[in-house]
C-alpha cells in the first residue's frame, strides 16, 4: 500500500505537468488538419498569412500539400515533421529563412501531381518518371504561399 | 539478513526512481517554460514607452520604443568588408576608411586640381556619416558650404529653426552658409541643432512610423524627373507606393547631385532622366562644370555616388525590388518581423538578403555576384587606363602648341570620358546594381577616351 502511494506520487506529478504542457501547447490541435495548428509556433506566421491570401487556400490546406495521403505514410511523416520541427523550435538551432528539406520537397511535388495530374500528366509522362525529372516548384515557387500563390 | 538485503535494494530502487522522475519533471518543466516563452514572443507587439515627435532628433529616444531596429541601427558603426568594399574580406575597419587614392592611383590623376585628389576614402557605415565628413581633408582644408548637411546629418531641427518652421526655406538658407557656421547653430535653449548623423525621423513619420522622404533636394529632384515622364506635381510622400518608398528613402542621399549657383542649392540633375547621358545633357545645358582639370585644362564634372540612378537601370529595379529588400532585409526577432537597420552589403547577409527570392545555395549566389564584380573591376581599370592615356595626349598636345580647336575637341572628349568613368567608379556596387548598363558606360568611356587621344595625337603630328 505504501509502495503504491510512493509510486503514485512519483509518477503523478510529472504526468500532471506533462498533461498540462500538452494541453497548454495545444497538443490536440496537431491531430487535426486545421492550418492554424501549423502556425501555433510563430515561425510559420508568414507562410500562414501568405496562404490565407493565396489562390490555393480554397482547395488545399497545409497538410494537403505537405503530407502524404496514404494511411501509414501520412502518420509517419506527421510524426517525423512534428518531432523535427518541435526540436528545432525549442532549441532555436535552425537556419533562416527556413528551407524545405529535399525529401519534403519531393513529397510536395507528389501532391502537386496528385491534384493537377489531369493537366500535367502528358508533361510528367514525357519527362519520364513523376519525380526528379520535372520539378513543379522550380517555376511555381510561389504556389501555395508566396508571390503568385 | 535476507530482509535487510531486500530493503537495501528497495531503497536503491526508490532513490533511482526518484531521481529518474525528478529528471523527467525537470525536462517537462523546461519544455513548458520554453513553450511559455515562445508564446510570449508570439504575443509581442510594439510597446510605446515614450512619445516621439518631429522634434525627437535623437535615435536613442526612438530606440526605447523600437529596440530591435535601434540595435541594428547602432551596428552601422561596426566594420564591414567585402571583396571590393572596405579593406577586403576579413580585414579590420578600425580607424579611418581606406584611401581610395592609394588603391587606384589613377583617381588622383583624374581629380587633379580638385579636393578629391587630396583625400578620397572608402565608405563606412551610416553611424559615421557626420563624423567622417568632418575628418576628410576635403572639408578640413577646403571651404565647404552648409549644403553638405542636407545628407550628412539629421537636419530637420536645423532647417525648421532657420526657416522659422518651414523646412524648405531653412534648407535654402542653410545651403550657402559656411559649413562650420551651419553646423554650429543652436536653438533658443542653446542646444546644438546638428548632433546626429542620419536619424529615425529622416525616413519615418513619427506618428505612424510610415516611410517618408524629408530631404528637400530629393523631393525637388523626383518631382522634376516625374514631370519629364508626364506626371505633373509629383509628391513622393503623397503619390509613391510603399515599395517605391523603400527605395526613395535611400535615394534621398545615394545619388548624383550638385550645388546650384551662388545659393548652393543641393540639386539632383534628373530633369532629363536618370541615365548617365541624360544627366550629362542636363549639366551641359546648364553650362555647369565642377572644376578645371589641373593637367589638361578641361572643364570637367565630378560624379557623386549615383547608386539610386544606377539601380534604376538594373534588373532588380525592373522587378520591383527596392534598396531595402537587399540592404535592410527582414529578420526575425522573437516573433516580430523586423527590417534590419544595419544597412550593409547584401554579400554579408546573403541568407536574408538574397535567398528569400533566390532559392539557390549561398556559395552559388556569392559566386554569381563576385563574377559580375570581377569582370566589372577589370573593365573599370581598362577604362581608367584609356582616360589617363587621353590626359597624357592632351598634355603633350598643349605642350607642343597644337591648334586650339584640336585641343578643345580633345578636351570635349575628355569631359565625356571622365564623366562616365567617374560615374561608374563613384557608384558603390562594383558593377552589381546594373552590370550591363555600367559595362555600356565603360565601353563609351573607352571609346571617347581613345577618340580624344587620336584627336590630340593627330594635332601634334599636324603641327
Amino acid at each position: 500500500m505504501r509502495r503504491l502511494l510512493v509510486a503514485g506520487l512519483l509518477l503523478g506529478i510529472p504526468l500532471g505537468i506533462g498533461a498540462f504542457t500538452f494541453v497548454y501547447a495545444k497538443g490536440f490541435s496537431y491531430l487535426s488538419t486545421d492550418p492554424r495548428a501549423c502556425a501555433n509556433c510563430h515561425i510559420m506566421n508568414e507562410q500562414y498569412d501568405a496562404w490565407l491570401k493565396s489562390g490555393h487556400r480554397h482547395v488545399a490546406t497545409c497538410v494537403e500539400c505537405h503530407l502524404p495521403h496514404e494511411g501509414l505514410a501520412k502518420w509517419v511523416a506527421k510524426a517525423e515533421h512534428g518531432f523535427r520541427h518541435s526540436a528545432a523550435f525549442t532549441l532555436q538551432n535552425f537556419k533562416e529563412p527556413i528551407e524545405i528539406t529535399p525529401r519534403d520537397r519531393r513529397l510536395v511535388q507528389d501532391n502537386c501531381v496528385r491534384c493537377h495530374a489531369g493537366l500535367v500528366h502528358d508533361l510528367v509522362q514525357a519527362a519520364g518518371t513523376a519525380r526528379g525529372d520535372i520539378d513543379c516548384m522550380h517555376c511555381h515557387a510561389g504556389a501555395g504561399h508566396g508571390a503568385g500563390g | 539478513m535476507t530482509d535487510g538485503a531486500t530493503t537495501g535494494r528497495g531503497w536503491w530502487l526508490i532513490v533511482l526512481g526518484f531521481l529518474g522522475v525528478a529528471g523527467l519533471t525537470v525536462l517537462l518543466l523546461a519544455l513548458l517554460t520554453n513553450i511559455f516563452e515562445r508564446k510570449q514572443e508570439g504575443r509581442e507587439r510594439v510597446v510605446r514607452l515614450i512619445e516621439v515627435t518631429e522634434d525627437t532628433m535623437d535615435p536613442k529616444v526612438w530606440g526605447q520604443n523600437w529596440p530591435a531596429q535601434y540595435d541594428s541601427y547602432l551596428k552601422t558603426s561596426l566594420p564591414t568588408s567585402t571583396k571590393y568594399g572596405g579593406r577586403g574580406l576579413g580585414a579590420s575597419d578600425a580607424g579611418p576608411a581606406e584611401q581610395k587614392l592609394d588603391r587606384d592611383p589613377w583617381l588622383r590623376r583624374i581629380f587633379a586640381g580638385y579636393a578629391f585628389a587630396i583625400d578620397y576614402r572608402d565608405r563606412r557605415g551610416h553611424a559615421y556619416a557626420l563624423f567622417d565628413q568632418e575628418q576628410t581633408r576635403r572639408v578640413t582644408e577646403k571651404k565647404q558650404p552648409g549644403a553638405c548637411l542636407q545628407c550628412h546629418a539629421a537636419n530637420l531641427a536645423l532647417y525648421r529653426s532657420v526657416g522659422k518652421g518651414d523646412v524648405t526655406k531653412g534648407f535654402e538658407q542653410v545651403n550657402p552658409m559656411p559649413y562650420e557656421q551651419a553646423h554650429g547653430m543652436k536653438d533658443d535653449k542653446g542646444q546644438a541643432l546638428i548632433q546626429h548623423p542620419l536619424a529615425c525621423v529622416d525616413c519615418h513619420e513619427p506618428k505612424s512610423m510610415a516611410l517618408r522622404v524629408t530631404r528637400p533636394g530629393f523631393i525637388a529632384g523626383i518631382k522634376a524627373l516625374k514631370a519629364q515622364q508626364g506626371v505633373a506635381d509629383y509628391d513622393p510622400n503623397r503619390d509613391a507606393t510603399r515599395q517605391e518608398m523603400r527605395a526613395y528613402v535611400c535615394g534621398q542621399c545615394h545619388v548624383e547631385y550638385y550645388f546650384k549657383g551662388a545659393a548652393k542649392t543641393v540639386t539632383y540633375p534628373w530633369a532629363n532622366g536618370l541615365r548617365v547621358e541624360q544627366i550629362e545633357e542636363y549639366y551641359d545645358k546648364e553650362g555647369f562644370t565642377d572644376w578645371t582639370h589641373a593637367e589638361t585644362g578641361t572643364k570637367v564634372l565630378k560624379a557623386q555616388h549615383p547608386e539610386f540612378e544606377v539601380w534604376n537601370q538594373g534588373i532588380h529595379a525592373r522587378a520591383g525590388v527596392a534598396c531595402a529588400d537587399c540592404h535592410m532585409p527582414y529578420q526575425r526577432v522573437g516573433a516580430l518581423k523586423v527590417s534590419d537597420h544595419w544597412v550593409r552589403s547584401p554579400l554579408l547577409n546573403i541568407n536574408r538578403a538574397c535567398q528569400p527570392c533566390h532559392t539557390v545555395p549561398e556559395k552559388e549566389l556569392e559566386g554569381r555576384v563576385v563574377a559580375i564584380q570581377d569582370r566589372h573591376h577589370a573593365l573599370l581599370q581598362r577604362a581608367a587606363k584609356a582616360t589617363t592615356d587621353l590626359m597624357d595626349a592632351i598634355v603633350a598636345a598643349r605642350k607642343a602648341g597644337a591648334p586650339d580647336a584640336d585641343v578643345q575637341a580633345a578636351q570635349a572628349l575628355h569631359r565625356k570620358a571622365q564623366w562616365r568613368l567617374d560615374f561608374v567608379a563613384a557608384e558603390n556596387s562594383m558593377g552589381f546594381h546594373a552590370p550591363q548598363e555600367l559595362a555600356r558606360i565603360l565601353g563609351e568611356t573607352i571609346d571617347f577616351a581613345r577618340q580624344g587621344q587620336l584627336t590630340a595625337d593627330r594635332a601634334v603630328r599636324k603641327k
